[in-house]
């Protein structure tokens, strides 16, 4: 029997006149791959942006790990154990692979002013410990040998690599990766996908949105398919898939 | 082979800097202390620079208005360190007597006759502290700005400041106004006055003119801010800042409280600006709101940006440039002249202006990320055979 990790409870968001978000509920089983599709517009990053404090919900009860938390501010939501990445890349372009990396780690670790100034041991431990996990990140999703290469300047596919092992190096009890294979050709797709299923062997929950249909079935174990801001859909790759409303969505009505 | 030639030479070029940094004063002494006298402004300009850079180059928000925490360190020194603190309490009595003599009690007679004059190594804490108290304070309403919007906000704070200390004389006379504070004690370490005495400071046996001996201290604070800058840059706080200052939203995600840490560089980068401004006190033994203007605040953003922004190295490169060259104009433009031409062109301060304006201008369009840039680490080539 698995558990809910996350658990959201009657999501909602309103821009302006836009319902972006309506009486969104889904849970998130511990140690699953958990995806969350839907066509262009039906509010999926919209979902994401509210369960990782970016955007203010209007209504909405959310509970990690059998404890509530307010989505109130991002770096609530990381200390909280959600880490997530960007549809559109945002790594920190000027810093090396391995200085995005050990960022997130900023949030597990404690070294104040007189840490950075004064650099007594329990600073310099805390240093080296941030820099050999991010070692291992880097090595984990297969990039480590371009741990001093800016970032701005690595080819897309590692960059994406860099966004996920940044987001893990924040220790996440929820991994939550907005489209990771946007833009990756069926090699990258297929190595992604080796990846993800790593990181889920490990114990690290993920949510995943992708458009990639073909990779969402394969990949995920529960599936939630939005439209129009609200859950037309929930279950097995096999149930969503023969659901009428989601046919209907994808494909228009007279196809259900 | 190669390589270690290249490394050894380059050990030999910082070793030889070194040794000249070292020996600067002695070999310029000769020539007059205002040789030596530009090269402790020059280094008082270094740690401005270098604290500037810690809010405009590794956080990345732009502020026009850093020289308020020069004054306020320099306002610090002149408080409490020269006769005005008596002159505070005299007009406080004159203009409101219970609350005079009150502070007068506080303070006691010894000060209320003679101003305070603490030990400077209470007076480089304490500056520390309240510019960075300042720097926090004044941070805090701009939070929520960016780019130019913060740069006018923090302008605006420059002024505020300045103009405070202008009119600060009345109707408690604090700042003494326009007139400025003088008699700043100089700097004494034990019993030896960096004033020294016609000039000269005397350390049993050795005497050195009292800017060499200003000099050093002034090096030996450079080397401890430079030391200080580079450690934040590289840990966890530093890591935070130039997050904040690449993609503040990725930042948050990250888990970066980033208003904690951008709290946090206004208030590092204040308190370099504080120290600095209190041995400037110290050094001048005079201060005055006119040194303490936008123009100065640009010059030192102008530091930062034209010698390679965030990095420290550049920084440094920037304000020594910026702080000597025009000082050396100053020095040699017009002899120049009346050598060449017999009589005086071109006034050295026309000058200075002119070659300020056309260096920015150049730089920007040959090197637009500055002199000394951090090295980029771009080898598109080996990415995609690195990649898995």
């Amino acid at each position: 029997m698995t558990t809910a990790l996350l658990s959201v409870q009657g999501a909602s968001k309103r821009f302006g006149g836009l319902q972006a978000l309506a009486d969104v509920s889904l849970a998130v089983r511990r140690g699953q791959i958990h995806g969350l599709i839907g066509p262009n517009g039906a509010g999926k990053t919209t979902c994401f942006n509210v369960i990782t404090g970016l955007y203010q919900p209007d209504s909405g009860s959310f509970v990690l790990n059998g404890k509530p938390y307010s989505p109130s501010s991002p770096h609530r939501v990381a200390q909280a154990g959600i880490a997530r990445t960007f549809q559109n890349l945002r790594l920190f372009g000027e810093m090396t692979a391995l200085e995005n990396v050990m960022v997130g780690r900023h949030v597990r670790t404690r070294q104040g002013v007189f840490g950075a100034v004064l650099r007594h041991s329990a600073a310099r431990e805390e240093e080296r410990d941030i820099e050999q996990r991010a070692h291992e990140l880097l090595r984990l999703v297969g990039i480590a040998g371009l741990a001093q290469r800016t970032a701005r300047y690595l080819s897309y596919g590692d960059q994406r690599r860099v966004e996920i092992a940044r987001a893990l190096a924040t220790d996440p009890l929820l991994l939550a990766l907005d489209e990771p294979a946007a833009g990756m050709n069926a090699t990258e797709k297929s190595s992604l996908s080796d990846l993800l299923q790593q990181i889920r062997a490990m114990g690290t929950t993920i949510l995943l949105i992708e458009h990639d249909v073909k990779m969402v079935m394969s990949l995920c174990d529960q599936i939630t398919v939005l439209d129009y801001g609200r859950v037309i859909a929930d279950g097995t790759a096999d149930e969503v898939q023969r659901h009428p409303e989601v046919i209907a969505a994808y494909l228009g009505r007279d196809a259900a | 082979m190669s390589a270690s030639n290249a490394r050894f030479s380059s050990r030999t070029q910082v070793a030889l800097l070194i040794i000249a940094i070292l020996v600067f004063p002695f070999v310029a002494a000769p020539f007059g202390n205002a040789w030596v006298r530009i090269a402790d402004v020059a280094l008082l300009y270094i740690m401005l620079a270098l604290g500037l850079n810690v809010v405009v180059g590794f956080a990345g928000l732009l502020d026009l208005g850093y020289v308020a925490f020069f004054a306020i360190g320099a306002y610090l020194a002149g408080l409490l360190a020269s006769p005005q603190l008596a002159a505070t309490i005299e007009s406080l009595q004159m203009d409101f007597p219970t609350a005079g003599i009150w502070v007068a009690e506080l303070f006691g007679p010894v000060i209320a006759a003679q101003g305070m004059h603490l030990s400077v190594w209470l007076i480089v804490p304490l500056a520390a502290l309240v510019a960075g108290i300042a720097g926090a304070l004044l941070g805090a309403p701009t939070l929520k700005l960016r780019g130019d919007y913060l740069a006018i906000v923090t302008l605006g704070f420059g002024e505020i400041i300045r103009i405070f200390m202008n009119n600060l004389n009345a109707p408690v006379n604090i700042t003494n106004g326009p007139q400025g504070i003088n008699l700043i004690d100089p700097i004494r370490i034990g019993p030896v006055s960096f004033a020294g005495e016609a000039g000269v400071v005397r350390l049993g046996e050795l005497a050195i003119p009292s800017v060499n001996a200003y000099y050093y201290l002034f090096l030996l604070l450079c080397v401890v801010t430079i030391i200080f800058s580079y450690r934040l840059q590289h840990s966890r706080l530093g890591r935070a800042w130039i997050a904040i200052r690449e993609d503040e939203v990725a930042a948050k995600a990250m888990g970066i409280h980033v208003r904690n840490m951008k709290l946090l560089a206004f208030a590092m980068g204040a308190s370099f600006g504080g120290v600095a401004g209190a041995m400037f006190g110290a050094f001048q033994g005079f201060i005055s709101p006119e040194s303490f203007t936008l123009t100065e605040s640009i010059a030192i953003l102008a530091m930062v940006v034209l010698g390679g922004i965030g990095h420290i190295p550049g920084v440094v490169l920037g304000a020594v440039l910026l702080a000597a060259l025009p000082e050396i104009l100053r020095h040699t433009v017009e002899p120049l002249q009346m050598t060449l031409f017999g009589q005086i062109w071109i006034d050295a301060e026309v000058l200075r202006q002119l070659l300020y304006g056309l260096a920015l201008v150049l730089i920007m369009l040959a090197r637009p990320a500055g002199l000394w840039p951090a090295p980029r680490k771009e080898q598109h080539l080996q990415t995609a055979e690195a990649a898995p």
